[in-house]
């Protein structure tokens, strides 16, 4: 697919540029002419959404950062400036905050459409780790943005995960102190995360770069997973996916706005608008929402060390994940079985979720007294966080292999064309031969 | 006369068992380039260790007349909250009953204060788990509970319960009258 150029150059100075920088050739291959498979769905258009949502998140960004002091005394204070003084700092603060959670959404769901359509496997492997690569950037780049408001759950959050650090044996509170520039979370601490939070989404923009590169190699996967084989089975990009993409940026956006204007602290943590004291630890640290499965496994485990390896761990298995995949069908749509299991994971990771948000010993069904079960009751967050945590590692470790080796799958269509042109719907009695003329 | 010469050459480049001095000068050149790298890179992290105006204001007196018998202080000591407990008879009595009891970070209440001054019980108040700041009053063993992820400290500051791995850290202090300490 990322073979033959089509692009003709149509005046003259296209064609001098086109021998000199190739740059609108790039663009006519890339966006314009690309041979795109026709059967892609909705869960198909979150690619477009990302990027226009990292576009947002750096335009707004950069205009925060003109009135944003990161300075310990005035951080807090200067945010609430923004929100209230600045001439419409409440809408761009306002479409940051929100837009990190909008971003997060968009790219789960991305993620569950490359999990569920197979979209990782060969020769997609390198994409997928591109993919990956964003989504450790993007959770680094949330947790230094998260921390510069500087409010309570700003700090404590920091405080927490940079001591997940110190779990590492030996080097890991010189290294927590390297990170700090001090002996706790304070002024250098808040500096350096502003210039880190500012620096990578710039590297995020280069990993999408690759992520787009590689993904023009082999071309886009689609629904059925079944590779193009000819040029039927192929549509230009434009008009078909940049109106098909445009649409759905549309409704996403009208998700977006509806935080934004109408309830834009809904995502965020009343502790946050308290200042950062750190005497004072709030009653019950959370993060935000989408980062709350990963949470739920570190308190899983009792032990420190453990409870970091995994939670880490839980992100480095989606690396492997081309590897630990034996199946050759690439779309669960032909794997009932593999289907199954893919929504008790999605469930897991929900269930995960939810058991982030709690205090570890509250009851999961009020009123039920449970049953004391090793070092926690068996109705408490922590033994529904240790059952979620043990399908989500089964999920990638034990079921994904063992599947592609034990399930039978339905038969897979010869061609993207053939399910589409078999259907009865197709041949109706008495079908138009020209339907484009019918009215 | 030219083929005698390349062949020598090659001979001698892929047995490798004796350099030329070509292989010299690139083994050389990548030396002093990673030495360069290397020497260059440390500036470029240790600028982000505590700077020295941070390590200069590490240390900090406290006058501890105020502090009653049965009350806590909290101050602020290198950006993490202090612990100076006057602590009651009974605490330490059972502080030291706990002495040899199944501890997870063994410790006896003698080696967790100065000599002669059982009552000053001064600790980071930063619990060893995950970094939360620990309230008192709270938990099983008469001492500390930390709110985050529910662990509890006994009255000498022992890890009795919980996820964190190690006692709440006594500082580096000294006293320098017999109300003044020194800490840091």
């Amino acid at each position: 697919m990322s073979g033959h150029s089509t692009y003709e150059p149509k005046s003259g100075f296209e064609r001098w540029l086109d021998s000199r920088l190739p740059i609108l050739r790039f663009a006519s291959d890339t966006i314009v002419t690309f041979p795109t498979p026709k059967n892609l769905n909705f869960w198909w258009t979150f690619g477009g959404i990302l990027a226009l949502m990292l576009g947002i998140q750096i335009v707004t960004g950069v205009i925060l950062a003109m009135h944003y002091v990161p300075q310990v005394d005035m951080a807090f204070a200067s945010v609430q400036r923004i929100k209230r003084d600045v001439n419409y700092g409440w809408l761009i603060q306002g479409l940051h905050a929100n837009g990190a959670s909008m971003f997060f959404l968009a790219v789960y769901l991305h993620m569950f459409r490359g999990l569920y359509y197979g979209s990782y496997k060969a020769p997609r492997e390198v994409l997928w780790i591109l993919g990956c690569v964003i989504y450790l950037l993007m959770i680094g780049t949330a947790f230094f943005g998260y921390v510069l408001p500087w409010g309570q759950m700003s700090f404590h959050g920091a405080v927490v995960i940079t001591n997940l650090i110190g779990a590492i044996p030996v080097v890991g509170p010189s290294i927590t102190t390297w990170l700090w520039g001090g002996f706790a979370v304070d002024d250098p601490t808040l500096n350096r995360f502003f210039s880190l939070h500012y620096l990578l989404p710039f590297m995020i923009a280069g990993v999408v770069g690759l992520h787009v590169w590689a993904l023009h190699v082999p071309g886009n996967s689609n629904p059925t997973g079944v590779n193009v084989s000819s040029a039927q089975d192929t549509v230009p990009f434009h008009p078909y996916y940049t109106v098909k993409d445009g649409f759905a940026i549309s409704v996403f956006l009208i998700l977006y706005a509806s935080f934004v204007f109408y309830m834009p602290d809904a995502l965020g943590d009343a502790a946050n608008y308290i200042q950062a004291n750190p005497l004072v630890t709030p009653a019950h640290i959370v993060p935000e929402w989408y980062l709350l499965p990963f949470y739920a496994i570190l308190r899983a485990v009792p032990n420190k060390l453990m409870g970091v390896i995994l939670m880490f761990g839980a992100i480095a298995t989606l690396f492997v994940l081309p590897w630990l995949d034996t199946s050759k069908v690439r779309s669960m749509r032909y794997r009932p079985t593999a289907r199954l299991y893919f929504f008790i994971f999605v469930l897991a990771c929900i269930v995960l979720g939810f058991c982030g948000a709690h205090a570890p010993d509250d009851l999961v069904i009020p009123g039920v007294s449970g049953l004391q079960v090793g070092d926690a009751n068996l109705n408490s967050f922590v033994w529904l966080s240790r059952i979620g945590a043990l399908y989500y590692f089964a999920y990638f470790w034990v079921i994904t292999p063992a599947l592609g080796l034990f399930e039978t799958p339905l038969p897979v269509p010869e061609s993207i064309s053939e399910p589409v042109l078999s259907h009865p719907a197709m041949t109706p009695a008495g079908a138009v031969a020209s339907p484009e003329k019918r009215g | 006369m030219a083929d005698t010469v390349v062949g020598a050459t090659a001979d001698l480049h892929v047995s490798g068992d004796d350099p030329n001095r070509r292989d010299f000068i690139h083994i050389a050149a990548g030396v002093a380039a990673v030495g360069l790298v290397g020497g260059l890179a440390w500036p470029f992290i240790d600028q982000m260790n505590p700077a020295g105006d941070t390590l200069a204001m590490a240390s900090i007196e406290v006058n501890l007349d105020k502090v009653v018998e049965g009350q806590q202080v909290v101050v602020k000591w290198r950006g993490k909250p202090l612990f100076i407990r006057y602590r009651t008879p009974k605490e330490i009595a059972e502080a030291i009953k706990d002495d040899h009891a199944d501890l997870r970070d063994p410790a006896t209440d003698e080696s967790r204060h100065k000599p002669g001054k059982a009552q000053y019980l001064v600790l980071i108040g930063v619990c060893t788990h995950l970094g939360c700041v620990p309230t008192f009053g709270g938990g099983d063993y008469g001492g500390w509970f930390c709110p985050c992820h529910g662990s509890v400290y006994d009255t000498s500051g022992r890890i009795r319960k919980g996820p964190a791995p190690l006692n709440l850290a006594v500082p580096e202090y000294s006293f320098l009258t017999d109300t003044k300490v020194k800490v840091g």
